[in-house]
């Protein structure tokens, strides 16, 4: 429970709408928030992964109508600096309520902006939703270019979407499942800051979500602040959102709360390896918890 | 820790600290029949020593601002701060100023502004609970010197506000194209001269962090258990800060952060950077060293620098609080 952190309700969920859930990763969750979030004024606009210069690298923008951010959907498995515009995103393009969407990590760096803005200014209470997804683990670009090229044998431009689940990672082109590696062999290819990360599920986004506990085309969200509540029921009547509820849900919450208690355990574990306190010799290295 | 000793000592002389503008006699009369009645029943002996070491303290403590008349505060348990200006550009200032009415609401409920180059008529150094330093020290001009020494002196907590205070910025040689001057090695953050409790980065530091800060330390003061808590988890990072050195540097985000093997490719350094110094490339800060003005405000802005799951965890009743706090 607590590795999930505190959250209000918990949901499967999808899209309502299909051209979101054609080309969604999952249940179209962050689109379909974003989408109405915009169209009900509760965001001016929102800042997501884009498509970057190259195939499958993001690239952080900032979306302020709903083509814009449907550009943006689908997953890609590679670092998108969001937080790097949220000033921005105040000044030149003058938002006064962004939509933030991130990797636990980046929720994290959003709430201290939020209470240490040391290099943010006006930026705190600017920021109206911030969506979470689940993450186990990111790959920096020529990672996740060596994984697809070389290891699933696969031209990335051709690639139209990738997926992490049941333990593999796998590649699908236009003809369908193109190749698959179990995800033992992506581990090298993970970016090292992600291994002292203890948060799986965005314990301190509004709303977070992700695949893991819902079947296929369904995702896994929970709500956890008073603003996350109040949008995601409004896009649930409005019926940007179907909503059920996770009782008896196949995998459910006890896969979700198997897999970040895993995760965090592991990396608790790295952290106190990482304090070297074996070797003499060896420096630690740092521990930004405190 | 000497400064939770400080902390302690604010707490426990309460009449101390918030009547220390006030006339001293009062205080000292007050807490005297106050401490005999607590001790007579138990045993007369223990009287007397608690009652002379306290005004003992309190007078040498008290006698350089005394004289004044005394002004009729609506809000009895106000900290007093005061805005000390060195070498620096009054950005720092300004920034607090543009707390726009929220300034106001500080000043009206949780804080004297006791010495203030332009917004209070006062010419030498008060005594006061929190001092915020802006700029670095010149050490060819004397009478810095002597107000800094003065500052830690008479200040129960001293904060470095910005860059200059905390790593010298721009006052010194941080920039590419800069001409090199003599002068260069005469400015120092302030940390070189005194010791300084809490660390505000950036040029300049955001209204929203000086008021955050202006608010914990008023917690931390007047606050009940739980707020006095609340608002030592919070400022403790910034102690750290201090402690860490006044040496700062888009390199930090080199040494500190992606060779420690902590970054994650947030992006939070490029957002605060106020020199656009910061691009992200590849999911990594690429930092431009001619452009870098060494304010501290990346490395202390990275999510990997400190992290605390304490105060980030409860973001929303903070941010409850603080807005119910500002109402004016």
């Amino acid at each position: 429970m607590e590795y999930l952190g505190q959250y209000k309700a918990v949901y499967k969920a999808k899209a309502g709408c299909e051209d979101i859930l054609s080309k969604a990763q999952d249940g179209g969750i962050v689109t379909a928030m974003f989408a109405y979030a915009l169209e009900a004024g509760i965001i001016d606009g929102a800042i997501v992964a884009g498509p970057g210069d190259e195939a499958y690298k993001p690239e952080p923008m900032i979306a302020t109508t709903v083509e814009e951010l449907f550009a943006a959907r689908g997953t890609k498995y590679s670092i998108s600096p969001n937080m790097a515009l949220i000033k921005e995103a105040t000044r030149s393009y003058g938002l006064d309520k962004i939509g933030i969407v991130g990797t636990p990590c980046q929720i994290q760096a959003v709430r201290k902006a939020q209470l240490y803005p040391i290099g943010m200014r006006d930026v705190p209470d600017k920021i109206a939703l911030a969506l979470g997804i689940f993450c186990m683990e990111n790959f920096p670009y020529q990672g996740l270019y060596q994984m697809v090229e070389d290891h699933c044998a696969t031209k990335i431009d051709n690639v139209t979407k990738m997926d992490i689940g049941k333990g593999k990672f796998s590649v699908y082109t236009e003809r369908g499942v193109n190749a698959q590696i179990p995800l033992k062999v992506t581990h090298k290819y993970e970016q090292p800051g992600c291994h002292v990360c203890l948060d799986y599920v965005a314990n301190m986004a509004d709303i977070s979500t992700g695949s893991v506990g819902t079947p296929d085309g369904w995702s896994t969200v929970f709500v956890r602040s008073a603003a996350g509540e109040a949008a995601f029921n409004k896009a649930v009547d409005a019926g940007w959102i179907i909503a059920e509820s996770m009782d008896g849900v196949k995998p459910g919450l006890e896969l979700v709360t198997k897999l970040a208690t895993e995760k965090i355990t592991k990396n608790q574990k790295y952290i106190e390896h990482r304090a070297h306190a074996e070797y003499e010799a060896l420096k630690p290295l740092r521990n930004p918890y405190i | 820790m000497g400064l939770f000793d400080k902390f302690k000592s604010l707490l426990f002389g309460k009449g101390d600290v918030s009547e220390g503008t006030q006339d001293e006699k009062p205080v000292a009369s007050k807490q005297e029949p106050v401490a005999s009645k607590q001790e007579e029943p138990v045993s007369a002996k223990h009287e007397a020593p608690v009652t002379k070491a306290e005004p003992a303290d309190m007078k040498v403590e008290q006698k350089p601002i005394i004289q004044k008349p005394k002004e009729e505060k609506p809000v009895a348990d106000k900290i007093t701060v005061g805005h000390v200006h060195m070498s620096g550009c009054t950005g720092c200032l300004v920034s607090l100023a543009d707390n726009y009415e929220g300034l106001l609401t500080i000043l009206d409920k949780y804080a004297d502004l006791v010495y203030c180059l332009t917004l209070a008529d006062v010419r030498h150094i008060p005594e006061m609970d929190v001092a915020l330093v802006e700029g670095s020290v010149c050490l060819n001009d004397e009478c810095s010197m002597e107000e800094i020494l003065e500052t830690r002196e008479r200040a129960k907590i001293v904060v470095a506000l910005g860059g200059c205070a905390c790593y010298g910025n721009t006052t010194r040689f941080c920039r590419g194209g800069q001409q090199n001057q003599p002068q260069h090695e005469a400015f120092l953050p302030i940390g070189d001269l005194i010791k300084v409790d809490v660390y505000i980065p950036a040029c300049a530091p955001t209204p929203q962090q000086i008021r955050n800060v202006c608010l914990m330390a008023y917690l931390l003061l007047k606050g009940n258990d739980e707020q006095k808590a609340l608002a030592t988890a919070y400022l403790t990072p910034l102690m750290n800060l201090a402690a860490a050195g006044t040496e700062a540097c888009g390199c930090d985000l080199m040494t500190e952060v992606i060779n420690q093997g902590l970054c994650c490719g947030c992006g939070s350094c490029a957002a605060a950077c106020t020199v656009r110094a910061i691009t992200m490339q590849y999911g990594r800060p690429q930092v431009e060293r001619d452009l870098c003005i060494k304010c501290g405000a990346c490395y202390a802005q990275c999510p990997r620098s400190f992290f605390s799951f304490d105060v980030c965890g409860q973001y929303e009743s903070i941010t409850n609080l603080i807005g119910e706090v500002m109402k004016p």
